[in-house]
């Protein structure tokens, strides 16, 4: 029996996936013509600078965690985004910047995406890959050593942003005991409300991704956050059908996004 | 008291008395223990690899089953040492692409299907039910009352908390009202599951002082 190479089952899938493509190129088209794209103010993002700022006039480094998972993780691609932003920031100041990492992959890209900020930033002279480490795949491996660089190194600004399981308390816990100023900011349900008790600023769930897109103004990441917001219209368009008809017994909308 | 004989219960007891130090401050047995654990288990995964990854996917399929396929997932795995040779370390990126690409490509679908279209259909539930409406006539209890508001509670909320999501108009009139809401829903959310992140936590240090106060001092049966 050979596999199928389409699934109706899953049309509705591809139907989602079609139109939220749509959106996004559609989006991305219109910033890249030129057009003003508004995004609100993200609270922790405004406190980026000064938190980068503070780390300079301390003359301490920045310690930036890029999350516990791996480069496919969309958590951990939005913050590569803002960890280019805080590294070019970061050159221009010449603040050192340590970045250690518990994915063998994700610390290659770390080490790219932080060089090409520093040229960026016009400063390739103070790019050090030596900040930029691997430790260990092991969870709370790492969490000893993060741990164990917060209370040497005394960072003066923690960034905690990608995916993070149980090791977030202790690191958020610890860095706020060394008094760093910490921004922190995952899309993992269960770790946000401890990073919103220990830490100073926290980007809640899609906060995240739309993060890169506030800080860098770049068409595609404006267009990309302009499609999700318009997605999000049109879930909550039909969500209110669906609740609609339903309560008045019509289930067959609802079983539309049945999915195989 | 009925001190273990294990050597390895007493390692094991000095190295959690170790990393428990630090609680009271950064010093040199915690930092021992430190490095103990990264080295121990920066090795100890170089190994699970090796075992579960490298051996059985590309050695076995690539050198005894004759698949010539694996040579491409196995170049795009060596690609990464180019990164030790700087002139040709741009080689690297190949291997980086290809997998958030693929990563990327293969995520997408599952998750329009997992978290966007099956939460879609499990809100689109009936705003008022008659049936629960008289359950809770019939027997007025706190049960009752919960499951008449719990799915009018469950829509405003993820309709609030969508608007909070919302970033292309300023939190003002109507969207910031329904934002705010949103923030309390998911204010009240966290709360609960901080509580019970917690608990489970304790359970934790219970279960290592067990471990300490059982196997090693056996002081505790």
């Amino acid at each position: 029996m050979g596999q199928e190479w389409f699934s109706l089952d899953r049309l509705n899938v591809l139907i989602g996936v079609v139109v939220y493509t749509a959106l996004l190129l559609y989006f991305i088209y219109q910033a890249k013509k030129g057009k003003e794209l508004f995004v609100r103010k993200i609270a922790g993002l405004e406190a980026v600078d000064e938190a980068i700022g503070r780390a300079t006039e301390m003359g301490k480094p920045i310690l930036y965690i890029p999350g516990l998972s791996t480069i496919s993780d969309v958590a951990t691609l939005a913050s590569l985004n803002i960890l280019s932003k805080v590294a070019k920031k970061a050159a221009q100041y010449e603040t050192r910047l340590i970045v250690p990492c518990t994915d063998p992959i994700v610390m290659p890209v770390c080490q790219e995406v932080v060089k090409a900020a520093c040229l960026d930033g016009g400063r390739p002279d103070v790019y050090r890959e030596e900040d930029i480490y691997y430790i260990t795949y092991s969870q709370f491996g790492y969490v000893a050593a993060v741990d164990g660089i917060m209370v040497r190194e005394k960072p003066a600004t923690n960034f905690f942003l990608g995916m993070f399981w149980a090791e977030s308390l202790i690191l958020a816990e610890t860095g706020a005991s060394t008094g760093a100023i910490q921004i922190a900011g995952t899309d993992a349900i269960s770790q946000l409300p401890f990073f919103i008790t220990a830490c100073d600023y926290t980007l809640i769930g899609e906060e995240l991704y739309a993060a890169s897109a506030y800080l860098s103004r770049e068409p595609l990441s404006l267009g990309s956050l302009k499609g999700q917001d318009w997605t999000k219209l049109i879930i909550g368009g039909l969500v209110l059908t669906g609740v609609i008809l339903s309560t008045f017994g019509l289930r067959f909308f609802a079983n539309y996004f049945t999915t195989g | 008291m009925n001190l273990s004989p294990d050597p390895w219960v007493w390692l094991a007891a000095l190295l959690t008395l170790c990393i428990y130090s630090f609680l009271y401050k950064d010093n040199p047995f915690y930092k021992a223990a430190e490095h103990l654990f990264v080295g121990l288990s920066a090795g100890y995964f170089l190994v699970i690899y090796w075992y579960n990854a490298v051996y059985p996917d590309m050695v076995v399929p690539l050198f005894k089953q004759g698949k010539l396929l694996c040579i491409i997932p196995g170049l795009l795995g060596l690609f990464f040492f180019f990164r030790f040779i700087p002139k040709v370390g741009w080689v690297s990126r190949w291997s980086i692409a290809f997998y958030i690409g693929v990563g990327a490509g293969m995520s997408i679908p599952a998750t329009m299907q997992m978290r966007i279209l099956e939460q879609m259909k499990g809100t689109m539930q009936p705003f008022f039910s008659l049936e629960t409406w008289h359950v809770f006539v019939e027997n007025p209890s706190l049960a009752s009352f919960g499951a008449l508001i719990g799915i009018p509670l469950m829509i405003v909320g993820v309709m609030c908390t969508l608007s909070y999501f919302f970033f292309s108009r300023e939190h003002k009139g109507v969207l910031g009202g329904m934002s705010r809401i949103g923030i309390i829903f998911l204010m009240i959310g966290f709360g609960a599951s901080f509580g019970y992140t917690v608990m489970a936590r304790i359970s934790l240090l219970i279960g290592r002082v067990q471990f300490l106060m059982s196997d090693w001092l056996g002081v505790i049966d």
